[in-house]
């Protein structure tokens, strides 16, 4: 990541995130839904959320899956708030995440040890070293082999996802690691998974544990 | 309504020169791009901005405007980012108000004020 980058992210601000931190600081305390309940009125401060964000995707026992934090959210919606789920990428859901991921800011990511999440780790490892698309790359081709070297002008970076949601200067705007998967699947002509598909969690609980200890930098800002 | 960041120190020493920061949350978008249907999206630009002064009024002073004494002032164009970033630098003299605006396509006028002491 390029000096000017780093500047950007490590500086509130001028990190162009913020303004979606300020939206989601504000979602949490506005009540919603038929229950007209807010996130304050179960969980209290935003501050309570701190180290939250270091353990998704983890197992739900309720839902009996792996889920991520923006599940987690539109679980919340559904269930507590009685509200209607908000589609994938949505500016208030990614507000909401970014803001809660900014509690976790320099702690370090630590998946929780659970069967069922260890499974989805493993099958997300698989499909991180699975060659896909018309250009047959796999995630680990680039963001092992080849790290460090160029694409483009630009560094390949080691793909450890510590900053999500991020902002991200080609998109003008905030988005999820999700996305950001999608766009590289889009890349090596793949035909990407959908959003909230099970492959995309998976992938998602694998880069977690490849990252675990490293310190969380939600907001993040990326090229 | 636009979210805005403004960053401007609450206190500041006479003749200090403090930096002024805005942000603001904008798509900025352009009028030459076209959304995945091939239909072309409508430009939606901020043309302009402006940081005025307004002093605190002395109680026995008359001669005070009420509009302020322009700082700083930008015009917006296509092909400037999207959430567009602005810095600049002020010599504090007296405590009061900086009112900031952006104005811009599809009636945006959008007015935030933040107040300065001076120490």
């Amino acid at each position: 990541m390029q000096p000017s980058t780093q500047a950007l992210q490590k500086d509130d601000t001028q990190n162009p995130a913020m303004l979606w931190v300020k939206d989601g600081e504000a979602l949490w305390n506005k009540p919603e839904g038929a229950a007209a309940k807010s996130c304050a009125s179960c969980h209290g401060e935003i501050s309570r959320m701190k180290s939250v964000a270091t353990r998704y995707p983890a197992y739900s026992s309720t839902q009996r899956k792996v889920i991520n934090l923006s599940q987690q959210v539109n679980l919340c919606r559904v269930t507590q708030q009685q509200a209607s789920q908000w589609p994938a990428d949505h500016e208030s859901l990614l507000g909401l995440e970014a803001a809660i991921a900014k509690e976790s800011r320099g702690l370090p990511i630590s998946p929780p040890t659970q069967r069922q999440l260890a499974d989805a780790q493993k099958h997300g490892e698989a499909l991180f070293n699975q060659r896909v698309g018309q250009v047959d790359l796999s995630c680990r081709d680039c963001h092992e082999t080849l790290a460090g070297k160029k694409l483009g002008g630009n560094v390949i970076p080691q793909g450890h996802a510590t900053g999500y949601p991020i902002y991200r200067l080609e998109w003008q705007s905030v988005g999820s690691l999700q996305r950001r998967l999608r766009g590289c699947m889009t890349a090596v002509r793949a035909e990407p998974y959908t959003h909230g598909a099970k492959e995309l969690i998976d992938l998602e609980a694998y880069l977690a544990k490849r990252a675990a200890g490293m310190k969380l930098e939600s907001p993040g800002v990326r090229p | 309504m636009a979210r805005t960041l403004i960053t401007v120190p609450r206190t500041a020493k006479r003749d200090e020169i403090i930096e002024i920061r805005a942000l603001v949350q904008h798509s900025m978008e352009t009028g030459y791009r076209r959304s995945s249907d091939g239909d072309l999206l409508p430009r939606d630009l901020i043309r302009r901005f402006t940081c005025r002064f307004v002093p605190r009024v002395a109680a026995n002073s008359n001669a005070a405007s009420t509009a302020g004494d322009l700082i700083f002032a930008a015009t917006f164009h296509a092909a400037i980012a999207a959430n567009p970033y602005l810095s600049f630098n002020l010599r504090a003299t007296t405590s009061g108000t900086l009112v900031f605006s952006w104005e811009g396509d599809n009636g945006l006028a959008q007015t935030e004020t933040v107040s300065l002491l001076i120490a």
